[in-house]
């Protein structure tokens, strides 16, 4: 469904991404880790075209160099950005609303956000509290919820479990799989490498920029490879 | 002071207050925006009343029909100098700083190119006598004006309302106040909602323009300075990029500047001096202005 063929990305004099290659099936769950630094969230800025690139990057075939980011949306891709960027000065029922604003169905966009509502019952309670009063748990589910107001083939997520209590992380990943049996196909990253491997059908684990290691996720939940690579050289003191 | 004498005043300063607010808005939404003070606004005031001035001597238009087409093309030219002297600057990630430069500079071109065009002397701007005729309500005489624009502008600043709090357009621009890359991520087109926004705020100006010069009938290339700076502290005064609190800082400094100088006439000579007091005072005790944003983010 998506595919990055050799995907450079520069930062003035940092070379942030060094030629990653990576599949992403459809109706699959693919999980890139790795760790701090290490390019995942410049890897999903490039698949949006937030920032510039080399090499390729497609969609369905279609390729998406001259798409610009408020088009990709319109293709059936969305992401939730990493840390959440909810509109903190709208509230939660307009956070939900801009999440579809691409849309012109109105019928179904209500359709789907009661079924928001329904996966997310905190955020109908609180629909008309401002975006920026809401607890970190809440900004989080609000910045899922409006993700999926966009009904997006294709989901984008970026490190959706940070910065949350153990439990709640447990929620989201729960969330995770329901979308996913929603036919949402699901590219994760995550610092949760072990969760989210389990929940993955493929994943990649990226090292300052490179994929160090790839496989199917069963695969490389218990390989000592990836615990070495993913937690850096230090393990080996 | 007798209490008929109140009531025009009364009349006059609402009839003020609600015409800064209407400028002061398009202030507060171009900096909510672009956080740029878009200083070439007040010379949008200007264009407003001139093409309708011109409307109505040249093309001999019925002056409803010629202020209409004032406004819609006051909306065009606030979107051109978005496209030419903002737009190229921002598309190129060129710092705020040079954004305000090309502000003032776009402000100068337009007043020098009115002088160039219209020329200095004073025109006198047409009043309709629907608007001119004058009501007498016991001992007051009021002219139609002072009753009917504060009603027209508050049907206006109701539709802007509408239009910001309750309609897509006006959901993606509060979005964009926020955060672009994730309105973008939203599918929000920002160029397309920026142009909007300075199509809303210029066709306000330009009505505005009309109102002030229906009040103070001599017009000139420069006249939109003084209007314009006051509308910017109205915006201040009222936290800028709020755009409820445009329309208060609008209502007290018309209220102000009227209301002031009708218990102290004394101090008439002091009139253009009021805005700046306010903002002074004001802004020693609250630095964001009356309803300016308190930052309230989590992470
Ligand atoms: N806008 C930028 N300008 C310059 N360097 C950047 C920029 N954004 C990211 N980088 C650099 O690119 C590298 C990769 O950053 P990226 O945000 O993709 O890491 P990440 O894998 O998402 O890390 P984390 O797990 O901490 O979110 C880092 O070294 C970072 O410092
Ligand atoms: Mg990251």
């Amino acid at each position: 469904m998506l595919e990055l063929k050799d995907v450079h990305v520069y930062y003035e004099g940092i070379h942030a991404l060094k030629g990653i290659s990576l599949k992403v099936e459809e109706a699959s769950i693919v999980t890139l880790i790795g760790a701090n630094g290490a390019g995942k969230s410049t890897t999903l800025k490039a698949i949006c075209n937030m920032v510039p690139y080399e090499g390729t990057i497609s969609l369905r075939g279609q390729d998406l160099r001259k798409i610009k980011t408020h088009e990709i949306v319109r293709l059936g891709m969305t992401m939730v950005p990493e840390g959440r960027r909810i509109f903190t000065n709208l509230n939660v029922m307009e956070n939900l609303l801009l999440g579809a604003y691409a849309r012109r169905e109105s019928k179904k966009v209500e359709e789907d956000l009661e079924w928001v509502f329904s996966l997310f019952p905190r955020l109908k309670e609180r629909h008309k509290q401002q975006g920026g009063t809401l607890s970190g748990g809440e900004q989080q589910m609000l910045a899922l919820g409006r993700a999926l107001m966009s009904k997006p083939k294709l989901l984008l997520m970026d490190e959706p479990s940070l910065g949350l209590a153990p439990l709640l992380v447990q929620e989201i990943f729960k969330m995770i799989e329901t979308i996913h049996k929603e036919k949402v196909t699901i590219l994760l990253i995550e610092q949760n490498a072990h969760m989210a491997l389990k929940v993955a059908d493929y994943g990649y684990v990226l090292e300052t920029g490179t994929v160090a290691i790839e496989g199917p996720g069963k695969e490389l939940v218990d390989s000592p490879k990836v615990k070495e690579a993913y937690l850096g050289r230090e393990v080996e003191v | 002071m007798t209490l008929t004498h109140f009531f025009q005043h009364l009349a006059n300063a609402v009839y003020l207050g609600s015409l800064y607010a209407l400028i002061a808005i398009g202030y507060t939404m171009v900096y909510g925006i672009l956080r740029l003070i878009n200083f070439a606004h007040g010379e949008l005031l200007i264009v407003g009343a001139f093409i309708a001035y011109y409307g109505i001597l040249i093309f001999h238009l019925p002056w409803w029909l010629s202020f209409i087409i004032a406004i819609a093309l006051g909306a065009l030219v606030g979107m051109s100098l978005e496209r030419v002297a903002y737009r190229p600057l921002r598309e190129r990630g060129a710092p705020r700083i040079s954004l305000l430069v090309s502000a003032i500079g776009a402000s100068f071109f337009l007043q020098n190119l009115g002088l160039v065009i219209i020329g200095g002397r004073h025109k006198s701007f047409y009043r309709p006598p629907f608007f001119a005729q004058t009501l007498q309500l016991g001992d007051v005489t009021v002219m139609n004006f002072l009753f009917i624009l504060p009603i027209i502008t508050i049907i206006i600043l109701g539709i802007v309302f509408l239009l910001v709090y309750r309609s897509k357009t006006g959901m993606a621009m509060r979005a964009l106040a926020k955060d672009y890359p994730t309105a973008r991520l939203m599918g929000i087109n920002i160029n397309r909602i920026i142009a909007y926004t300075f199509a809303l705020g210029s066709a306000l100006a330009a009505i505005g323009g009309i109102m002030y010069a229906l009040r103070y009938p001599a017009i000139h290339p420069l006249a939109g300075v003084l209007p314009g700076l006051k509308c910017f502290i109205a915006a201040v005064v009222g936290g800028i990029g709020n755009v409820p609190g445009a329309v208060l800082g609008g209502f007290i400094l018309g209220m102000l500047e009227i209301m002031g100088i009708a218990f102290f006439p004394h101090l008439a000579g002091y009139r253009d001096a009021i805005a700046f007091i306010v903002l002074i005072i004001i802004l020693s005790f609250k630095p964001t202005g009356l309803l300016g944003e308190q930052v309230v983010e989590k992470v």
